[in-house]
């Protein structure tokens, strides 16, 4: 038991024991996880993410793709299977949809809900239609509508920033 | 650094008197969180990273978990104190590979231990003797609760809480279990088991995680899915699973027992031989002759109080510890002084009682 495997590649202790079969020879490689990673060898059983990744059919133009927030090439994900931020889930949300189906069990979240950050996802939900119902009513000269939107929007503005004031405290 | 930490949790273990359970050594979830409007810690600078981390250190200072606890930023920590901090299961081998801009955040009581900028923002984490995940699940739900109300969390209510890595997405939740499955090793059915848990959406991995091998034949089992069930659903099916997994593996115990009884005592009783009296053993073989006595205590061969000894020395054993906190210390000299604490420690044990 002592005994252990080496990995053929450096020195560390082998973890993953490949068994191939080319051209009727049997071909044994022990691993150690880093090389096995860096070598794409995976655990055919188990799931894995980068096989999943690198199943999936990309066009060659959608690889270019940015992250409109951080910048993050698809053709980067691909690889790393590490978002840049948050904005990448929209970004890539319809390159995400297909993936996720097969990764979960559902591709919606059903469980703990954040109280405050929902709060706060609201306020900036109707900050948007106060904008969109202020621009409409200057645009028809309503002003005094206008002015109430404003008013309002004023105060979510304050609610929110004040939130936000808290967080980082 | 953490010299003093490492005092304090290997007294608490050799002192603690708490039941060890005979399958689930312990039980351990793991939250991932992010902030919003900051980039993941894979994409941030250092000065971002720097920013995130500051924010998060003062938040985790005023909750009374982590008030009395310790705070090691990476840099600060040696490789040496990194390799202690995984194999105490306190941070991850990620975390450990890691330098400024990241740290780890360890409780009073040593349950709690949150990783900065890892893969994630957070990783809050909370390992409890034993199988207890609902209990659990109400602690680290109420210490996420805390930090959710002072720190921006990245959230969509489509998605849930937003990870780096999509595979963690949803509830970010990862419950993991330590099960010492020696029945089912001997009996060659653990490959069975495992593959039947990858089918149900379950991970098995070694004592140490992703890529590490089943010494002592101790394994971890945990969800792999997050998104689109809930928190208390994921937990409800694992734990029905891995009570499968208990029970078979306590049939395979007596059933193998019951088949082969002088080949099962001979193995305990030279594991026992080679404890007690080996001047020379390396961590691998250690681990699987704890294992046997492990299992024998689990028999009725020794009193029940000693499991807790040996489950504290599957860790005392492992190659950092040995070292610590000499870093230069050879092979040959970590396995004489690992067969020392073994050989110090087995004098405690009494005799093998095979009459039960």
């Amino acid at each position: 038991m002592s005994n252990k495997l080496k990995c053929s590649l450096c020195d560390e202790n082998a973890t993953v024991h490949l068994t191939q079969i080319i051209n009727n020879q049997i071909q044994k490689i022990d691993l150690c996880e880093s090389c096995a990673q860096k070598k794409g060898v995976t655990d055919s059983e188990g799931f894995s993410l980068a096989e999943m990744l690198s199943n999936t059919d990309y066009s060659s133009n959608s690889l270019q793709q940015n992250c409109k927030s951080c910048g993050l090439m698809l053709s980067e994900f691909k690889k790393s299977g590490r978002f840049g931020c948050t904005v990448c889930y929209t970004s890539f949300e319809s390159f995400l949809e297909p993936i996720l189906d097969e990764m979960h069990i559902g591709n919606q979240h059903i469980g703990k809900l954040p109280v405050k950050c929902l709060e706060n996802i609201s306020k900036g939900e109707q900050i948007t239609l106060l904008e969109e119902k202020l621009q409409n009513a200057i645009k028809c000269e309503a002003y005094e509508d206008a002015a109430l939107y404003r008013d309002e929007l004023n105060a979510l503005m304050e609610s929110l920033n004040a939130d936000s004031n808290n967080d980082n405290l | 650094m953490i010299e003093e930490l490492i005092k304090k949790a290997s007294a608490k273990s050799a002192k603690s008197t708490s039941k060890a359970s005979s399958v689930v050594i312990s039980s351990r979830l793991r939250l991932a969180r992010n902030l919003r409007d900051c980039p993941f810690p894979n994409r941030a600078d250092i000065t971002q990273k720097r920013e995130i981390l500051s924010n998060i250190e003062a938040v985790l200072n005023h909750t009374s978990c982590m008030k009395k606890g310790n705070f090691f930023k990476m840099e600060e920590l040696s490789s040496l104190e990194r390799k202690v901090l995984v194999e105490r299961h306190w941070i991850s081998r990620e975390l450990s590979e890691m330098e400024e801009g990241s740290a780890v955040s360890i409780s009073s009581d040593q349950l709690c231990s949150v990783m900065i900028n890892e893969e994630d923002h957070l990783r809050i984490q909370f390992i409890k003797n034993g199988f207890n995940l609902n209990a659990l699940w109400k602690t680290v739900n109420d210490f996420d609760d805390l930090l959710e109300d002072k720190l921006p969390y990245a959230f969509s209510r489509k998605f849930g809480y937003l990870t780096a890595c999509p595979t963690n997405l949803g509830t970010g939740l990862r419950a993991s279990v330590m099960m010492h499955l020696p029945g089912l090793s001997i009996s060659d059915n653990i490959e069975k088991v495992i593959r039947a848990s990858n089918q149900l959406g379950l991970a098995v991995r070694g004592l140490f995680g992703e890529g590490s091998d089943a010494s002592g034949h101790i394994y971890q089992i945990s969800n792999q899915q997050t998104l689109g069930e809930s928190e208390k659903d994921i937990l409800d099916r694992l734990a029905g699973v891995l009570k499968n997994i208990i029970e078979h593996e306590l049939n395979g115990r007596i059933k193998y027992y019951e088949n082969n009884k002088e080949k099962l005592i001979d193995m305990i009783s030279r594991s026992y031989g080679i404890l007690q009296s080996a001047h020379l053993i390396d961590s691998d073989e250690a681990m699987n002759h704890l294992s046997f006595i492990r299992m024998a205590i689990d028999l009725g061969f020794l009193p029940e109080e000693f499991r807790r000894l040996i489950d504290f020395l599957f860790i005392e054993i492992q190659p950092g510890h040995i070292q610590y906190p000499d870093s230069n210390i050879s092979v040959e000299i970590r396995d004489i002084k690992r067969a020392q604490i073994l050989r110090n420690n087995f004098k405690k044990l009494p005799s093998l009682n095979f009459d039960k």
